[in-house]
């Protein structure tokens, strides 16, 4: 008995650790009533973020029936709860660390330091640095939501064989190593945000970061048991594509950080790249294969909402529609010729849709942004700016190689603490919902 | 006795249980299964990837009866079975010999307990 006493022992040591600090709170508390000078909070910006809070967590659940349709039947249960999971833990770890490493007082343009580690100091009054008319706490839960989705982006690569105790360290380990730092560069005053690289939303952040880190897993891991594994449940998978979709626009919009111009701009935009991505897909099956299909319609859906992502603040919504065309031809290319030829298993293309999604959205508004959409940012190649362009690339390809790498050692780390990534084979066959969580999605007798 | 088992068409099912009912042959059981005759079924591409097995969706009708009612279960399942049209994948009727047969609730075996 002693093995499984262990962990329940640590865990209310853990609890009541925890627990212990619980003050600065009440600090904040006490701050806010005496902050009487304090910046002004506006109203309307922050209904519009405490409202994108709520629409970014909702594309974790959409993210979770996405997967999960695409999944077999044995494996539902596994992958919705690696999702709902993911919220569960990041959160932990956002509030204890992860949003001081990502946005507290910057240690040489690398990471944040432990300034405001279990949120001291983030109180109901604006922070001086980000979203200044907003409550710091309203900022805080809203990046909280991007942090939870990315690394529950990754789940689409090995998914089916994943053992779940590897999941849940992978994903503390990966949060902590590998999301915090690079948010950090990019939006808390880090190195590549100081050098001028555009990523409105997170394509760098969150879609090829998740999706370098996803191509690492499908390599490390290995190919599923088997040779055809197909999709239980496409209309599950449709509900959470449209999950996605609307979730995305507190995804995009609520990056303008506030209820402007720029949220409604980044709103037309996010929906007319993943409009024109969705029909671009579906008409790519329908020469290829001589039919459109739902799933290549969605899939092309998610790759336009990925390649926006970077963009949508800085590109009129016009030129969206270049950036969905080319984003469902460029990750259509990546499924249907890349893959094969290469031959590793990315269960359900999280390389393929937001790696491959995110390196064109990342380039691709290097290309058409343009400052008379937003005077804070900055123009792109086709604006006279090639020199924006370079930047675009040089952080993009930082970014790959930091969260290949790093993706790549963390899992083997894993791999160390918990006697390897993988589910024996004969659990790989019998389903990971009855071997790793003693459950079943379906049942098929009453 | 005979235990006639008959794969059809899903959209037929309901033909050939009006022609069932009207010839008072009511006992009938029915699966949904998969299956494929000469016309090889659909393979579905699923994100450019072709599934090997291609098989389309069918109705089993499993149907025991004593050897007079053969025929009258036949007519029924070929006249609400058969499209017409000339196409294949119509489905097949295959008739096996039932060696016995016992009703739960009562006991009762043989020719007695079908029906």
């Amino acid at each position: 008995m002693k093995p499984r006493i262990l962990p329940l022992f640590t865990l209310i040591v853990a609890l009541v650790w925890l627990m212990a600090p619980s003050v600065p709170a009440q600090d904040a508390v006490n701050a806010a009533a005496d902050a009487v000078s304090a910046p002004a909070i506006d109203t309307g910006d922050t209904a519009w973020i405490l409202a994108s809070a709520g629409l970014v967590l909702l594309m974790t659940p959409g993210l979770a029936f996405f997967y999960g349709g695409l999944v077999r039947r044995k494996n539902m249960l596994s992958v919705l709860m690696q999702c709902f999971m993911a919220m569960c833990l990041v959160t932990i770890q956002w509030v204890v660390i992860g949003y001081s490493l990502s946005f507290g007082p910057d240690i040489k343009g690398l990471i944040g330091n432990l300034d405001w580690a279990f949120l001291k100091g983030v109180g109901p009054e604006p922070s001086d640095v980000y979203a200044t008319t907003v409550p710091h706490t309203a900022f805080m839960a809203f990046q909280l939501k991007f942090a939870i989705i990315t690394p529950a982006l990754i789940i689409g690569a090995f998914a089916e064989r994943f053992k779940f105790s590897a999941f849940c360290i992978f994903t503390l380990l990966w949060t902590t190593l590998v999301y915090d730092p690079v948010a950090h560069w990019v939006w808390g005053g880090g190195f590549m945000g100081a050098d001028g690289a555009l990523d409105f939303a997170g394509g760098t952040v969150v879609h090829i970061n998740a999706g370098m880190a996803a191509l690492a897993a499908a390599l490390v891991v290995g190919k599923r048991v088997g040779s055809t594994y197909p999709p239980h449940s496409l209309p599950l998978a449709i509900l959470g594509a449209g999950m996605l979709w609307f979730g995305w626009f507190g995804f995009n919009a609520g990056s303008a950080l506030g209820a402007n111009g720029l949220a409604a701009n980044a709103i037309v935009t996010t929906h007319v790249a993943t409009a024109v991505a969705g029909a671009t897909w579906a008409f790519c099956d329908w020469i290829w294969h001589k039919k459109p299909t739902t799933l290549g319609m969605i899939t092309g859906a998610v790759a336009g909402l990925v390649a926006i992502t970077p963009a949508c603040g800085f590109v009129s919504p016009i030129n969206a529609i270049w950036i969905g065309l080319g984003s469902a031809v460029i990750c259509f290319i990546s499924v249907t010729f890349v893959k094969v030829k290469f031959g590793y298993d990315d269960t359900l293309d999280a390389f393929g849709v937001h790696g491959v999604g995110g390196i064109w959205g990342a380039i691709a508004t290097g290309l058409w942004a343009s400052t008379a959409v937003n005077p804070a940012g900055r123009d792109g190649l086709f604006y006279g700016n090639p020199e924006q362009f370079m930047i675009q690339v040089k952080a993009t390809l930082i970014t790959m190689v930091y969260a290949f790498v790093m993706s790549w050692i963390l899992l083997k780390v894993t791999g160390l603490l918990t006697g390897g990534l993988r589910v024996t084979e004969q659990e790989e066959r019998i389903g990971l919902d009855l071997t790793q969580h003693k459950e079943t999605a379906y049942a098929t007798i009453d | 006795m005979k235990y006639v088992i008959a794969v059809i068409q899903p959209d037929r099912l309901e033909a050939v249980m009006q022609l069932l009912e009207e010839k008072e042959i009511h006992l009938v059981t029915v699966s949904n299964v998969m299956g494929r005759g000469r016309q090889k079924g659909i393979a579905a591409v699923y994100r450019s990837v072709k599934e090997a097995g291609s098989l389309l969706k069918k109705i089993k009708l499993e149907i025991a009866v004593n050897d007079e009612f053969v025929p009258a279960v036949k007519d029924a399942i070929v006249q609400g079975a058969r499209s017409g049209d000339g196409h294949i994948g119509d489905g097949k009727i295959f008739v096996l010999d039932l060696e016995d047969c016992m009703r739960i609730r009562t006991g009762e075996t043989g020719a007695e307990a079908i029906g």
